[in-house]
């Protein structure tokens, strides 16, 4: 027996990005637009969806909803008569803390591509691994909320380098924090120059008209 | 966490380069803007490799440094507390730092008796 050096020089995601293409090339198919939202857990992505999901206007809206355990989320969602798809990950070591493109190759069956303009892939709560992972999305975003400090950019890069839109929700609760927007704005410039970027409250609905608006258009920014 | 799917798929393309033939040597180039801690990326590796012929590789982790490059005056710079725009206000493209990568595996031949 003897040992030999094998040159492989791939990146570490090239499976998962190649399984990410061919969710793409399905998504395409069905003239489908896809959003693949992040945040930590409790940032506010299922009650900023609950807020948006049933005035799209003309754009068919569908949820695939990526969580550990359960159907909490997919339950809220469901009465607001959009299609929801429930994925749970619970069958990994101790639960997959993110989606990845398998996991919702898995799901595309039981998806109704045909009868919706844009599909928002809600991810698994996580800060870290989720930005790792393409699944065949058209566009990143992630919810940030007022309440998790404004250092979080810096702490987390990868994840805020990872979206093309960061949403910064639960502003209704700043007068009774000591939470700086300007400071988490400037370190999300920092680490992501030229991101864009909006304040939103789901509670209150704040803001909230510009998310809408940037979901429901997006169907017609994507290239066919 | 991060660490743990990371070294999944580092297993999962070793395996496919091994073709069959024990692992005993996986040489990854990780980047800094990856945030991977060496360490738990290493306990990691051996959870996954178990029960597969990764089981025992040793994980030889060469670590890259970030470096960024303005787009606007081309000046070259390390990321520390992860800045990305230059001094110049232009913002920085990754020149290094970014890779997640197995670069070679060594793995057991049987000896040729011909």
């Amino acid at each position: 027996m003897h040992r030999v050096k094998v040159r492989v020089v791939e990146d570490a995601l090239d499976a998962n990005n190649t399984i990410a293409r061919a969710n793409r090339d399905d998504f395409d198919r069905h003239d489908v637009a896809v959003v693949n939202l992040m945040s930590a857990p409790g940032a506010g992505k299922t009650a900023l969806l609950e807020r948006v999901l049933g005035e799209l206007g003309d754009v068919r809206a569908g949820v695939l909803e990526g969580d550990v355990e359960g159907s909490y989320d997919a339950d809220r969602l469901a009465s607001l008569h959009v299609p929801v798809t429930q994925l749970n990950t619970g069958n990994g070591f101790g639960g997959e803390c993110h989606l990845d493109a398998n996991m919702v190759r898995s799901a595309l069956p039981a998806l109704p591509l045909a009868d919706i303009d844009l599909l928002i892939i809600e991810n698994v709560g996580n800060l870290v691994c989720p930005a790792e992972f393409r699944v065949g999305e058209d566009a990143r975003v992630m919810v940030c909320s007022v309440t998790e400090g404004e250092d979080k950019p810096l702490k987390y890069p990868l994840m805020f380098r990872a979206c093309e839109l960061v949403v910064i929700n639960k502003i209704d609760l700043l007068p009774h924090l000591d939470f700086d927007v300007d400071r988490l704005l400037h370190n999300l410039d920092a680490v992501h120059p030229g991101v864009e970027s909006m304040l939103v409250s789901a509670r209150t609905g704040e803001g909230v008209d510009a998310f809408r608006e940037w979901l429901a258009s997006l169907p017609a920014r994507v290239p066919a | 966490m991060h660490e743990l799917s990371v070294s999944s798929a580092v297993v999962d393309t070793a395996l496919r380069h091994a073709s069959g033939r024990r692992v005993t040597v996986v040489t990854v180039r990780i980047g800094h803007l990856r945030q991977v801690v060496p360490d738990s990326l290493a306990f990691y590796f051996e959870l996954v490799a178990r029960e597969t012929l990764c089981e025992g590789a040793r994980l030889e982790q060469v670590l890259v440094p970030a470096r960024l490059r303005c787009g606007g005056c081309a000046r070259e710079w390390d990321p520390e507390d992860a800045l990305f725009r230059c001094t110049c206000g232009a913002p920085g493209e990754v020149v290094a730092g970014n890779e997640l990568e197995v670069e070679s595996i060594e793995v057991e031949e049987a000896a040729c008796t011909a």
